[in-house]
């Protein structure tokens, strides 16, 4: 399954890039593109885990940046 | 927003506190040692130091944990603990908050820009008005079905393509091609999402999803764009990598390297005959009393430095810009790579009917042998009359509007004729007691009817009445009213060469080709031909120059694919042309290749200027710092202020 998602308070492109390199290392993510210009992460993963992946990503790119958020 | 309203608010607090620090009188308002006075200093410098960086001291802490280091953050707790280490405890508040005030700037430019940039490109209708059982709902364009009925009211924004089934109104579609000029529609006209009612109510019914429609697909596009890096992106990308380890180890060595050196050394230098080189050394490699600490700074000076920040923001920010520049002038760009290839494009290929050409036949001319102007158009009329070909519909559209009249008076007219269709030739019409032959050279031939060659360029219809010729009517394609200006544009822009790719006959293509000034004119291809004649073109061209292909999408779509850079004429509403081409121009005008060239020139300079100016006032500062001529202050002014002034100057890739 592929799903685009805007992302909160995603303010440094650096850190962008960063969180999009460590969320495809997420066991189950199949690919993964954080756009810092639009604020959107398009995430394709496993379609039964779908939702457990997301929160994952989510957790992962908070070690970046605390602030950031995935909205649902 | 709100995050960076408090961050402000920590900055100029911690600013107040750095001014107390600073000037507060300690010797007259407390009566203690001097080494007191200073330790009370030094707190209230701690204290300014960890309202402005303690963040930034926290988030390096937290990234260590983690396994992330080398990140600003920890460059620059690193640099101003150290510059606490060294004594200097002005310094290291006033480089914290000056790299504070710098990171709020950057943020508040970046978040300004990407909004601006996103307004541009924003045509996401937010609701439709469905009409329901004479009722009327406002819902998400998502939930409205193919073939419901919605209504628009003047100012709104039309959610979905669809077809008129009342009303009239002029529509704004700036927003989807740049072009200012109102669209007038009436009922049965079809709409298209994204374009803006100005007038009167419309009831549409709607022919497509919303997913499907062209606002859609057009956002869907754009939005995927910043996705296609361009090679100076990658550039960046690769340079960041090393830029930040290199610098540190830089800084390790300084702070520890020539110390070391100086300290074997210092013996022989101050034995040196000439005075002014002794002072001069001693300026630069630091006094001894303090080689150690003179040394740490300098190293901590290239830790601030070290962030490759200006790089990593302004130069995706540039082609974003770009991108949404071009966007506003209803040019979509599919990537940064392209836009970058369009920059170094040196040759263009055309293709021509419905890209040079409005791809519609017109009679151009006529030419009138005997009899009147009248009579020939009639009786060529007659003679095409059941006709559903392209050129009999010219024919008849020419009759129409030159004798002011429509299809009721011409079936009138028809009544009285039987006409004989002659495949490929023409028509043979029996027409009260008059026979009517109607067609091309070869029919006259066939009908042992003398005529004169027409020498006109184009399809020609003769008209013959009773085994007189009477004239000739000159068909042919017109060219678009912009297409002569957009090739002058061209080669004023310094586009070296510009090339005719059509199937058509050598000597239409001649004729216009010459007429456009166009370099070289290749008839009579078939599509694959199309796509060799271009491989040789694209093997003829120096390396680094780029060859683009500009068709309307229909049939070409090889020939744009195989290109450099493949553009798409007229997309309003052609989803082959959207899939296949790199970049579309949404409307049928050809003067948007040159603004297309235009933007994506200005954008790759842009990006050179922010490459060069970072990539150089950091180095110039690196030298200076390691010279000892160049303090924290300068430093920190060359990791945020440069990027601060990147940010601004990518925006000018906005503005077209």
């Amino acid at each position: 399954m592929k799903k685009v998602f805007k992302v909160q308070e995603l303010d440094c492109a650096n850190c962008a890039a960063k969180m999009e390199r460590n969320a495809g290392k997420v066991a189950g993510v199949q690919s993964v593109s954080i756009n810092f210009m639009t604020q959107k992460i398009t995430l394709e993963a496993e379609d039964d885990r779908f939702d457990a992946i997301v929160d994952e990503v989510e957790q992962v790119m908070k070690k970046v940046d605390k602030e950031v958020r995935i909205v649902r | 927003m709100k995050k960076l309203k408090k961050r402000l608010y920590k900055i100029l607090l911690a600013f107040v506190v750095f001014l107390f620090a600073n000037f507060l009188p300690i010797e007259i308002m407390f009566e203690v040692s001097e080494e007191m006075q200073d330790t009370i200093r030094l707190c209230i410098y701690l204290v300014a130091y960890m309202i402005a960086g303690g963040d930034v001291v926290k988030t390096a802490a937290q990234n260590i944990v983690n396994g992330q280091i080398f990140d600003e953050n920890f460059l620059m707790t690193i640099a101003t603990v150290g510059a606490f280490l060294v004594s200097e405890y002005p310094e290291a508040v006033a480089v914290m908050l000056f790299y504070q005030v710098g990171e709020l700037f950057q943020s508040y430019a970046v978040n300004k820009s990407r909004a601006s940039i996103a307004e541009l490109m924003d045509i996401r209708p937010d609701y439709a008005n469905l009409k329901d059982q004479d009722e009327i709902r406002q819902v998400s364009p998502e939930e409205v079905p193919v073939g419901a009925m919605i209504l628009i009211k003047p100012g709104e924004r039309i959610p979905l393509d669809g077809i008129v089934k009342s009303g009239e109104s002029s529509l704004d579609v700036s927003a989807l091609t740049g072009e200012s000029l109102l669209r007038e529609v009436a009922p049965e006209d079809s709409v298209i999402s994204g374009s803006i009612n100005k007038e009167g109510v419309l009831e549409v019914q709607v022919t497509k999803e919303f997913g499907d429609s062209t606002v859609s697909r057009i956002l869907d596009l754009v939005e995927n764009a910043t996705d296609k890096k361009a090679e100076t992106e990658n550039f960046v990308t690769r340079f960041a990598k090393y830029y930040t380890p290199i610098v540190c180890i830089l800084a390790v060595l300084i702070a520890i390297v020539p110390p070391l050196l100086i300290g074997m050394l210092t013996g022989t230098v101050e034995q040196g005959s000439d005075g002014t080189t002794v002072t001069f050394l001693a300026g630069v490699l630091g006094s001894e009393k303090s080689l150690w600490g003179e040394w740490i700074y300098r190293a901590l000076s290239f830790l601030v430095i070290s962030c490759p920040c200006a790089l990593v923001i302004s130069v995706p920010l540039s082609f974003f810009g770009g991108l949404g520049g071009a966007s506003a002038k209803g040019i979509l760009v599919k990537g940064s790579n392209y836009l970058e290839a369009l920059g170094n494009c040196k040759t263009v290929v055309f293709d021509k009917t419905g890209t040079l050409t409005k791809g519609v036949f017109q009679v151009q001319d006529i030419e009138i042998f005997s009899g009147t102007r009248e009579a020939l158009l009639t009786y060529a009329a007659i003679g095409e009359g059941y006709s559903g070909h392209p050129i009999g519909n010219s024919v008849k559209d020419y009759y129409y509007s030159e004798m002011k009249t429509n299809s009721n008076a011409l079936e009138k007219l028809l009544k009285d004729a039987t006409i004989t269709e002659e495949a490929g030739y023409g028509t043979i019409t029996a027409y009260a007691d008059k026979k009517i032959v109607v067609g091309n050279a070869k029919l006259m031939e066939k009908a042992n009817i003398k005529y004169k060659t027409c020498e006109i360029t184009g399809t020609h219809v003769y008209v013959a009445v009773d085994g007189i010729c009477l004239g000739c009517l000159v068909i042919a394609d017109a060219l678009k009213e912009t297409t002569k200006e957009a090739i002058v544009t061209l080669k004023k822009l310094g586009i070296e060469k510009t090339v005719l790719l059509t199937g058509d006959r050598t000597d239409i293509a001649k004729q216009i080709g010459e007429s456009l000034g166009i370099d070289e004119i290749y008839a009579e291809l078939l599509p694959a031909d199309k796509v060799t004649q271009l491989e040789v073109l694209l093997t003829q061209k120096k390396k680094d120059m780029k060859v683009a292909y500009v068709g309307d999408g229909i049939n070409d779509a090889p020939v744009l694919a195989r290109a450099d850079i493949g553009i798409a004429m007229g997309a309003l509403g052609s989803d082959a042309a959207i899939e296949a081409a790199d970049i579309v121009l949404m409307d049928d005008n050809p003067a948007g290749i040159g603004t297309a060239i235009r933007i994506a020139r200005k954008t790759v300079q842009i990006v050179k200027q922010n490459i060069v100016f970072a990539i150089g006032i950091k180095v110039l500062v690196l030298i200076l710092a390691a010279l000892g001529f160049a303090n924290m202050w300068a430093a920190v002014f060359a990791d945020v202020g440069v990027a601060v002034l990147a940010i601004l100057n990518a925006l000018r890739a906005l503005k077209i």
